[in-house]
């Protein structure tokens, strides 16, 4: 089975356990206003691969992973390509590397069913903590993603909530609160992680001529992060 | 045989024999536990390391050299004894009379020694210019004998830096034989040694062999005299821990006050020296505070070492380097590891004295070492940048488990083998030649088999493989008899007396060889092979350009149908290498290593297929070109670790630069992914690399403010440098080097 590939990370150190080999997949559903990779976004965009290539690309560096490392399907969004994320994961399990999923967990289907099903990680990326925000700043309802929350709690993967936190838009004392709260009321949550906002993907926007809606906004300093992570 | 300071040592073969290796194996003490137990500094090092640190802000300010005596050659007694504090120096001696002072060395070549003072502004003495009238320097006697071709070469710059000027270095002595023996008892071996020979027949290499070992017994007695001048007898076995360090450090001392090698390196000396701590403590003759302070009052004198050099030298190996390498690690044959408690001191005068280049601190990786010191050397290279790592189960195989390494990377038994180093060929350059048939147009000199210029529209990759063939047998010919004219004159006109008195008398030689520029032509190649290269020609019709077209697999991005090229050229370039008999029956091998060299070799190469641009810098060593890698950091570590070191036992040097954010988000994070990516690497069987673990901003910022980072210490290419000490030309290059970063 084939899919698209936007490129391969063979050292990833911050999306997910120990040192893991990441593919970006093309394509997203999503159109986040603080979004990294817009790069990603287009849906035919991106090299095609086998699932075969990509996993004998990842053994080869079965050797740096460790007891923690292994492979992060990233993005885009992994889900518009469950299918083939399946696979790839199907086939590293038989090799005996970790998997783990980068997702937002935005789209519920059979085909993501299955995808769990072969993975040892979740990476969620929960946006915002309210509705509105999502509504405003995603494209999509918190709903679908806490109702992804519960699929993993069922099925019992760990999750780690992750969530980009971005000056005047989600830097408030409340929001963690809340991030907190979602991770008391499900099980398979063992951790969260807080991202700084970076401007440094303003280039990549200004290369596609497209704006960067939160191109305004600031970066978080460190002793804002810091004081959020000390919530936690 | 027994001694009283070797009480409650375990007797083995050691006592009878020199054997170094089998008191190390018979007393010393594995160690697996963590950094907790280490000292810092006492406040009697802070006081002595603020005049360190105040003599090399003045060296800096006086362009790099504090000072030159010009009226002494140096030698082991030609210097009065001095200090860099009388009163609170725990282990003494320096090379002059004065910290920081440099000493002449003719013995190499004089005009080079002349150069070197002229360069700051000195003048070398009347009376060493008349004596050295009626002396052959090495110098003299290589250009007696080197042919009109092997000039060519060197003008050419198809070969560069060969040691025809300087001293050859790259020797390690066993100065651990000092601290345990005493010198009395090493001079009765060596004499002993010497009435062996004389009962065989006196061949020219017996009769060598034997005036080398008067010279051998001539200046261990010199180096016995020296101690004396500090008022130490080092006749007999040192009796504890600072005895120990001092000895050692004499018997080093010796050997650069003796010698200006390229790379005076240390040897593996801090597991020997933790079987006297390990005694000491047990006593209560010391705390681990007096430890930590006699290794680094020892490092602070190695620190302090110099050797004068001259401005062309320095474009070849920038930084002011002395290579005072000390292998640290590594596992025992028996399984045990050879970690102790030292291995951690040593690596702990990062700290305890600050970052620093010096001595070059490399860490004998294997898989099986201990976690706790694995994660030690991670947080080492984290913080300082300081340190580089080597496959000791590469290694170990073919050099035993008490070998050392010389210079960057290059491995040798201490003790039992010797090198005769050979800098090394210029590749890429070797390429143009051969499709020119034997033209450089950048030297404009013909030089080998003459030949025509390839034809055609574009390059046709087996016709190239086939002419390329044709050059690289033809220089390595040229390159095996270029060496043995040198080391003939070396061992002639400036034997090594002090280092080999404390080797073997029957030694094994190794001569080391060596490529630069291997990723310019592994690409080059894949350009031919994969895309279309036409050649552009000047008006001679010879081929001056190349227009590129299409896409080709790159070195460096685990991509076998051009990581295999690379390989294969090593391969190649060995299997010649032996067809032609070494001086002394050597050992032939290879490295692919470039010091700082590799931004002069690219200044003195044409433009190639790859697109890299005429005078533009290769990648240092082994590394990928800059800028090249498209799938990240460990896509080219694998394809560096494809390059065989069956093939280049002399090394294969990896630079690696990452920022602190892609290696992980927490201190604790980024410490065990960097366990993991060496442990990965090395089992992949790769030899060697360099960790960096810092930011281009950084670097940058350093760059225009130099006055505002003295300390900064950064990884090239097989050693570590302060920063501030390179050419401009050179930070340039380290900075447009490929950082791993998280994207």
């Amino acid at each position: 089975m084939k899919g698209l590939v936007h490129s391969i990370q063979s050292l990833g150190t911050v999306d997910g356990p120990g040192v893991r080999f990441v593919v970006f997949l093309s394509g997203c559903n999503l159109r986040c206003k603080c979004c990294h990779n817009p790069d990603t976004w287009d849906i035919k965009g991106g090299k095609e691969y086998t699932a075969e290539e990509i996993v004998d690309k990842a053994k080869r560096f079965k050797e740096y992973f460790g007891n923690e490392g292994g492979i992060t399907l990233s993005g885009g969004e992994p889900l518009l390509q469950s299918d083939f994320a399946r696979e790839i994961f199907t086939l590293c399990k038989k090799e005996g590397i970790n998997t783990c999923l980068d997702t937002s967990g935005s789209i519920i289907n059979d085909k993501t069913d299955a995808l769990l099903n072969v993975t040892d990680r979740i990476l969620l990326d929960v946006k915002y903590t309210n509705d509105e925000q999502y509504n405003e700043n995603v494209g999509c309802s918190i709903n679908t993603v806490l109702e992804f929350l519960k699929l993993a709690d069922k099925k019992k993967i760990p999750v780690t909530l992750r969530q980009v936190i971005i000056p005047d838009v989600n830097n408030n004392e409340e929001n963690i609160l809340k991030l907190k709260k979602i991770k008391e009321e499900h099980k398979c949550v063992d951790k969260i992680e807080l991202l700084p906002f970076k401007k440094i993907c303003q280039i990549k926007y200004d290369n596609l001529k497209l704006e960067f809606p939160f191109g305004d906004k600031k970066e978080p300093t460190k002793e804002q992060m810091e004081k959020l992570k000390s919530l936690l | 045989m027994e001694h009283k300071n070797w009480n409650g040592f375990k007797f083995g073969v050691w006592q009878n024999e020199i054997n170094v290796r089998d008191f190390i194996q018979q007393n010393y003490e594995e160690y697996i536990g963590d950094d907790s137990f280490l000292c810092g500094a006492t406040s009697r090092t802070k006081e002595v390391m603020e005049k360190v640190q105040a003599l090399f802000r003045e060296e800096r300010k006086k362009g790099g050299v504090l000072d030159i005596d010009t009226e002494t050659v140096t030698s082991l007694l030609n210097y009065a004894p001095a200090y860099v504090d009388k009163d609170k120096d725990i282990i003494v001696g320096l090379q002059t009379d004065a910290p920081l002072k440099r000493g002449v060395n003719p013995f190499g070549g004089i005009r080079m020694a002349r150069q070197a003072c002229a360069a700051y502004g000195y003048k070398l003495g009347d009376v060493i210019e008349k004596e050295f009238q009626y002396r052959t320097t090495h110098n003299d006697g290589v250009f007696r004998a080197y042919t009109d071709e092997m000039r060519l070469a060197r003008k050419s710059h198809v070969i560069t830096g060969l040691p025809d000027a300087y001293g050859r270095g790259r020797i390690i002595g066993d100065y651990r034989r000092v601290a345990l023996y005493g010198v009395d008892r090493l001079i009765e071996e060596k004499k002993k040694d010497k009435r062996n020979l004389d009962k065989g027949d006196f061949t020219d290499e017996q009769i060598k062999l034997t005036e080398e070992l008067h010279r051998q017994i001539l200046y261990l007695g010199y180096l016995k005299e020296m101690a004396q001048m500090y008022g130490i007898d080092i006749s007999e076995p040192a009796a504890d821990t600072k005895q120990a360090v001092q000895w050692t450090y004499f018997a080093y001392l010796a050997s650069i006050k003796e010698q200006n090698g390229a790379a005076m390196s240390l040897g593996r000396v801090s597991t020997f020296f933790d079987i006297y701590a390990q005694r000491d403590l047990e006593s209560g003759k010391y705390t681990e505070e007096e430890i930590q302070e006699i290794f680094d009052d020892f490092v602070i004198k190695l620190r302090l070492a110099r050797h004068l050099r001259t401005p062309e030298y320095n474009e070849l190996f920038g930084g002011d380097p002395m290579w005072i390498t000390e292998a640290v690690g590594g596992m025992g044959e028996d399984g045990r590891t050879l970690v102790t408690k030292s291995s951690f001191r040593i690596l702990n005068t990062l700290y305890t004295l600050g970052p620093s280049p010096e001595p070059n601190l490399t860490v004998l990786w294997s898989t099986k070492l201990p976690n706790e010191f694995k994660k030690f050397c991670a947080k080492v290279s984290k913080d300082t940048d300081a340190i580089q790592y080597e496959n000791d189960d590469v290694m170990r195989p073919y050099h035993g488990d008490d070998y050392a390494i010389a210079c960057c990377v290059s491995a040798m038994t201490i003790g039992k083998q010797m090198q005769f180093f050979g800098a090394r060929c210029n590749l890429a350059k070797l390429l143009l030649i051969a499709i020119n048939g034997g033209y450089d147009t950048t030297s404009d000199i013909h030089i080998g088999p003459q030949m025509s210029v390839l034809k055609g529209k574009t390059l046709d990759f087996d016709t190239v493989m086939e002419r390329y063939k044709i050059y690289i047998s033809w220089l390595c010919h040229l390159y095996v008899n270029t060496m043995n004219v040198i080391h003939f004159m070396h061992d002639k006109y400036a034997y090594e007396k002090t280092q080999m008195a404390l080797h073997d008398t029957m030694v094994e030689r190794l001569m080391a060889f060596g490529i630069a520029g291997l990723s310019v032509v592994a690409d080059s190649l894949s350009a031919i092979k994969f895309a279309n290269v036409s050649p552009i020609r000047d008006d001679n019709d010879y081929i001056t350009g190349f227009k590129t077209e299409g896409d080709f697999p790159k070195f460096g991005n685990d991509d076998d149908r051009v990581d295999l090229i690379a390989k294969d050229m090593t391969h190649l370039f060995i299997t010649e290498l032996r067809k032609t008999p070494a001086y002394r029956n050597a050992v032939h091998t290879l490295s692919v290593l470039t010091i700082t060299s590799n931004v002069m070799y690219g200044k003195n190469t044409g433009a190639t297929p790859d697109g890299r641009k005429e005078a533009e810098p290769f990648a240092p060593g082994a590394n990928p070109m800059h800028n090249r890698e498209e799938n990240g950091a460990l896509a080219s570590l694998n394809s560096v670790a494809k390059l065989s070191y069956d093939d280049c036992r002399d090394g294969i040097s990896n630079t690696f630069s990452i920022t602190p954010e892609a290696l992980g988000n927490t201190d604790e994070e980024r410490i065990n992914n960097l366990v993991t990516i060496l442990d990965g690497y090395f089992a992949k069987k790769a030899h060697h690399i360099n960790v960096n673990v810092l930011n281009r901003e950084t670097l940058m910022k350093a760059y225009e403010n130099p006055e505002e980072y003295p300390n900064l210490t950064i990884r090239v290419s097989g050693y570590a440098v302060n920063f501030s000490k390179l050419s401009r030309e050179h930070q340039r290059e380290v900075i447009s080097r490929t950082f791993h970063e998280v994207i």
